[in-house]
């Protein structure tokens, strides 16, 4: 679904951003993107969406007919068109919107918010913002979904809310995805796989594929394995200041 | 019927000053407080305006205003909209177009008038450039302002859909620098009945500003007041217009006005 061969993305004079990265990600897999601020995950994730352009390096994103994907991305913050109702805001990326009122009615009600149609963003709260913006991402069907630490300014109750959402979402629609978060438990509550990104510019120092089938308990004890191992990938990395780099 | 009860409520007591005002004037004025050739009793004025209303003068006045102040309100606002568009959205054309406009806005707009007089004679053109003139600034600052202060982070999303230029002023862009560009139309306006004002008294053989000179050269204050009264009313109506379209359009924002 998405192959990323050797790209890199530095400024700053090399400081900052991203080097050397090559990963894939399959069909239906959710991938997370784990690393301390400034170690380049968001950057990384705005190349892939094609907000910015990799400097070296070769990005393949898109189904088998290799059309490049657009919209699928959920940003920190909800970014909704505050004077757009939330049924136009999930059709945001559609030339004439009115024509797929049935699709916004869709996305809706898979993220529970089908009564809301008709309201207005500043009608909504920090959470059912997020879920709108969900719904957009999904209505433009992307090959891959990408969500750039989607739920880190929410309270940790409805942060846990929205990530059953996300689960729930691809059980229904196996919806492929890329995860970019400094949540150790959120990557291993969410990804089938977790890239953990270190140093200055980052680079990939471990790849953890997490076997606990999903949906997993929060408390699971097997998780905090994988987690004592993060730590050790992030503390080991800082320490030595270049990482070494484990595919 | 709570919301009607509540809206006249509101009505009335913003009526309160000004019959207070009017009931003191009259009075005032029939207890021969006040020299009527100073200021004539406020009856008196309304009895004025009733008869140019009947031996049909007071319709040409009025319309040839509205008139002017249109025209010129739609020229000033059109190239304010395009030349503003155009300085908020490309920064190549900021740099060379808003040193010179910042350049002309300094000056005081009524130093053009003997230059459009000279240019154009004393007819309509010369007042409706004015007028024109006198709407531009505010409503191209107030675009170029609006368009600069969108968010980026909205632009982005339309970036993400890999959304042309086009696209991203029309549907991000131009919705997102509305409420700024209907202050600038809004100001805009006020100036130009400002303007027609300057323009009529200068030079006019009708209009609601012919009528205050008139007024002036043969001592009758009463013309004076009505047509004052008649700028007055002429200018909150078209700016209560202006103010509907403004709260239709922007029902959307979050802010106090909407609150409440």
């Amino acid at each position: 679904m998405l192959t990323v061969k050797k790209a890199s993305k530095l400024f700053k004079g090399g400081t900052a951003g991203f080097k050397d990265v090559s990963f894939t990600i399959q069909k239906g897999e959710i991938v997370g993107i784990l690393g301390t601020s400034g170690c380049g995950k968001s950057t990384l994730l705005r190349v892939l969406s094609g907000l910015e352009q990799s400097d070296s390096g070769t990005i393949h994103t898109g189904d088998e007919q290799g059309s490049q994907q657009a919209g699928g991305m959920i940003f920190q913050e909800p970014r909704l068109m505050p004077w757009l109702s939330v049924e136009d805001n999930v059709l945001f990326g559609f030339e004439q919107p009115k024509k797929h009122t049935d699709k916004a009615g869709h996305y809706l009600s898979l993220v529970g918010l089908k009564d809301f149609a008709k309201s207005l963003p500043r009608d909504l709260s920090g959470g059912m913002a997020q879920r709108t913006a969900i719904a957009r991402a999904l209505a433009s069907k992307p090959s891959v979904l990408l969500l750039d630490e989607p739920f880190s300014a929410l309270d940790a109750f409805t942060k846990m809310q929205l990530q059953d959402l996300l689960l729930d979402i691809w059980e229904q629609e196996k919806t492929t995805m890329a995860i970019v978060t400094h949540d150790i438990d959120e990557a291993l509550y969410l990804c089938d796989r977790v890239l953990v990104m270190s140093g200055q510019p980052g680079t990939i120092a471990a790849e953890l594929k997490i076997k606990q089938p999903k949906p997993r308990s929060r408390s699971d004890i097997n998780l905090t394995v994988y987690k004592e191992k993060i730590f050790s990938i992030l503390e080991g990395s800082h320490g030595k200041a270049k990482a070494q780099t484990a595919k | 019927m709570k919301q009607v009860n509540k809206r006249l409520s509101v009505f009335g007591i913003g009526l309160v000053l000004p019959v207070l005002l009017l009931v003191i004037w009259e009075g005032a004025a029939r207890l021969g407080l006040i020299e009527p050739y100073l200021l004539p009793a406020p009856t008196v004025v309304v009895v004025s305006i009733i008869d140019m209303a009947q031996d049909g003068t007071l319709w040409g006045h009025v319309s040839i205003t509205l008139y002017r102040v249109l025209i010129g309100f739609l020229i000033g606002t059109a190239a304010a909209l395009v030349i503003g568009s155009a300085v908020g959205y490309f920064r190549r054309f900021e740099q060379l177009m808003d040193p010179i406009l910042q350049a002309f806005r300094s000056i005081p707009s009524l130093a053009w008038v003997p230059l459009f007089l000279l240019w154009m004679g004393i007819g309509e053109p010369s007042k409706v450039t004015l007028i024109a003139v006198g709407v531009f600034f505010p409503v191209y600052l107030n675009i170029v302002s609006g368009i600069q202060g969108v968010d980026r982070k909205l632009i982005e999303v339309g970036k993400v859909y890999r959304f042309s230029s086009f696209q991203l002023v029309k549907r991000i862009i131009l919705p997102a620098s509305l409420p700024s560009f209907l202050v600038g139309i809004r100001s805009g306006l006020g100036l130009g009945w400002m303007f027609v004002v300057a323009a009529e008294l200068l030079g006019a053989s009708e209009g609601l500003g012919y009528l205050l000179v008139l007024g002036q050269n043969t001592s009758s204050p009463e013309l004076i007041i009505a047509s004052i009264l008649l700028f007055a009313a002429l200018g909150k109506g078209t700016d209560a217009l202006l103010k509907q379209v403004e709260v239709r359009s922007l029902k959307w924002q979050d802010n106090l006005q909407n609150a409440q």
